[in-house]
């Protein structure tokens, strides 16, 4: 109840165009936005609930932009129209391009997976259901009374949530940003270890096999390294003096 | 009433625009390509100068049969084509060609935004064309489709925001009426990076590699045939309207021009669009495709570092001049 009502203050606090009106109107009035907002709504909850029990991983997918789409339209029928077009653009343009790229890359097979399951099904829907509960409550109770003058200057134009972002939640605002920064430094890093670990593998494996092929005309010190460093999954090559050289492409290839 | 009727005409309006500008700008490519490559081009189809050539290839296509492959995955494979195109109708709906309220679809408040966002979504047609035929090849165009647009979405955005910060609003219209004559000089690098970047967004050569004909066929519309295939056809040069309109309004100040910008502000939209439009033959004419590390390499260690240094230059003027 605390919660619900920080975030109703803090409500009531930023969004000063929205009028508290309340007297006026009941809960739920049934307006031609209202029902718009609420059929769009179903559409949003169906392509969600589809998108997490359909069978067909790159449906799953398609289905995701439906869900988004009908975010964003939601935050249209809420006068928020830059965070619609920006959900557009984040999630329907770029997070879902790249669920496919991942799906294309590694298997997207047409046609039913029959191991597309989890066998945490029963947690996850107890985790969402209780996450669904607290919102839903938190934002009925925040903005049980709140309603938007859809007449007056737009409550959510670029104007309005700039201002809001950049004053009332800076901070956030720049928490998020570093965060994001520690998560692409964290991926340039995961990336480069596996990198020189590869390249260190490699190096090991060509020295390996340029001893079994013209045995060991320098006279170096190649069994040592090869048995400090771990040695490869896959194991001894079958053809020691091929496989580095293809190795050796394909990294270049990358690089 | 006269509200609705307002509505309807625009919408006319940009649907007529939408439906002829394209094969304009296809057929301008049939003959500038013919004369830069010392041929004559279409010469027959509706006497003058092979006018009606690209009619008679939708009547082509229009005859056709539509088929779906096998193993294609039937309802998403027949969807695809209307997924690549619908999202540039409703771009041009966002695009202001002349000065005032009047001369635009509709005013958006948050007007570049919206255009890239819908200009992402087509991309998704690709895609799912490229997943749901059930082929090697298109799979491949998918794929490559899909690491393009990731590739080249950031560059694209970052050079609109440029112009947004320099003009203190993202509406299009608001870009266009803060407009002055020497953001030219100081958006330029911007404008190149944006238009390079929306060419590798629409798939265009040089950076035709998802679509590479000569070597994956295609790629993500090997199965297509008949009007979904003209669809798909038809998307391509709808993009370059979109995005030639886009860079006009954009960065080349769009109605603005020497003289005559309050009665004939759309014919400098439309003139530097069509200027535009040539460009983008002409590259298509000149250059050879990139390959597909090339494509990389050069949005990640040149034009994202370009359209940051952009960005900073005009943060910098800015702040000097306010």
């Amino acid at each position: 109840m605390t919660l619900a009502a920080a975030v109703g203050t803090v409500a009531h606090a930023t969004t000063t165009t929205l009028t508290t009106a309340a007297e006026a109107r009941g809960f739920l009035s049934p307006t031609g936005v209202e029902i718009a907002f609420l059929l769009v709504g179903l559409v949003t909850f169906g392509a969600a609930v589809v998108t997490v029990t359909t069978r067909q991983l790159v449906h799953a997918a398609l289905w995701l932009v439906v869900a988004l789409g009908g975010l964003a339209v939601e935050y249209l029928l809420l006068t928020a129209e830059f965070i619609a077009w920006v959900q557009v653009l984040i999630y329907v343009g770029s997070v879902v391009v790249l669920l496919l790229f991942g799906l294309m890359l590694t298997r997207a097979p047409i046609g039913r997976s029959p191991d597309a399951d989890s066998g945490n099904r029963r947690v996850a829907l107890a985790v969402a259901v209780t996450a669904a509960v607290a919102l839903v409550w938190v934002v009925v109770d925040a903005f049980r009374t709140t309603w938007i003058d859809l007449d007056g200057t737009p409550a959510g134009s670029t104007d309005v949530t700039g201002a809001s972002l950049f004053q009332h939640w800076v901070l956030p605002f720049e928490a998020l940003s570093v965060l994001l920064l520690a998560a692409l430094v964290g991926a340039i890093v995961l990336s480069r270890r596996a990198n020189t670990a590869a390249a260190a593998r490699e190096a090991e494996a060509r020295e390996r096999g340029a001893g079994a092929t013209h045995g060991t005309p320098h006279g170096t010190p190649h069994g040592a390294p090869a048995e400090s460093a771990p040695e490869p999954a896959s194991g001894p090559s079958p053809e020691p003096a091929r496989a580095p050289t293809a190795r050796r492409r394909d990294a270049e290839g990358n690089r | 009433m006269n509200d609705v009727l307002d509505v309807a005409l625009r919408l006319l309006i940009v649907f007529v625009v939408f439906l002829t500008f394209p094969l304009i700008v296809g057929q301008t490519e049939h003959k500038v390509m013919a004369h830069m490559q010392g041929r004559l081009g279409p010469m027959y189809a509706g006497g003058f100068h092979g006018w009606a050539q690209l009619v008679a290839d939708g009547v082509k296509f229009a005859q056709k049969e539509d088929v779906v492959p096998a193993g294609a995955d039937r309802r998403v494979f027949q969807l695809a084509p209307a997924v690549a195109l619908l999202p540039y109708l409703l771009v041009l709906l966002a695009l202001p060609i002349g000065p005032g309220e009047g001369a635009v679809g509709q005013v958006l408040d948050a007007g570049v935004f919206f255009v890239l966002a819908v200009m992402g979504v087509g991309v998704l047609g690709s895609l799912m064309a490229g997943w749901a035929s059930a082929n090697k090849f298109s799979l491949l165009g998918g794929l490559r489709t899909a690491a393009q647009l990731l590739a080249y979405e950031l560059p694209m955005l970052l050079t609109a925001a440029s112009v947004a910060m320099a003009a203190g609003t993202v509406s299009l219209v608001g870009i266009l009426d803060a407009f002055e004559w020497w953001w030219l000089p100081w958006q330029i690098v911007g404008a190149i990076v944006f238009f390079v970047a929306g060419l590798a967004e629409l798939q265009r050569p040089p950076f035709d590699m998802p679509v590479a004909d000569s070597e994956i066929i295609f790629g993500a519309y090997t199965e297509y045939t008949g009007l979904r295939f003209a669809l798909f056809l038809l998307a391509e040069y709808a993009g370059i309207v979109v995005l030639c309109g886009l860079t006009t309004v954009l960065f080349l100040g769009g109605w603005h021009g020497p003289w005559g910008a309050d009665g004939l502000g759309w014919v400098w939209t439309l003139l530097k669009t069509a200027v535009l439009a040539f460009i983008v033959i002409w590259l298509r004419v000149t250059h050879p495709r990139l390959r597909e590390d090339q494509l990389q390499k050069l949005s990640w260690t040149l034009l994202v570092p370009l359209a940051l240094a952009q960005i900073a230059l005009t943060g910098v003027v800015k702040v000097v001049i306010s």
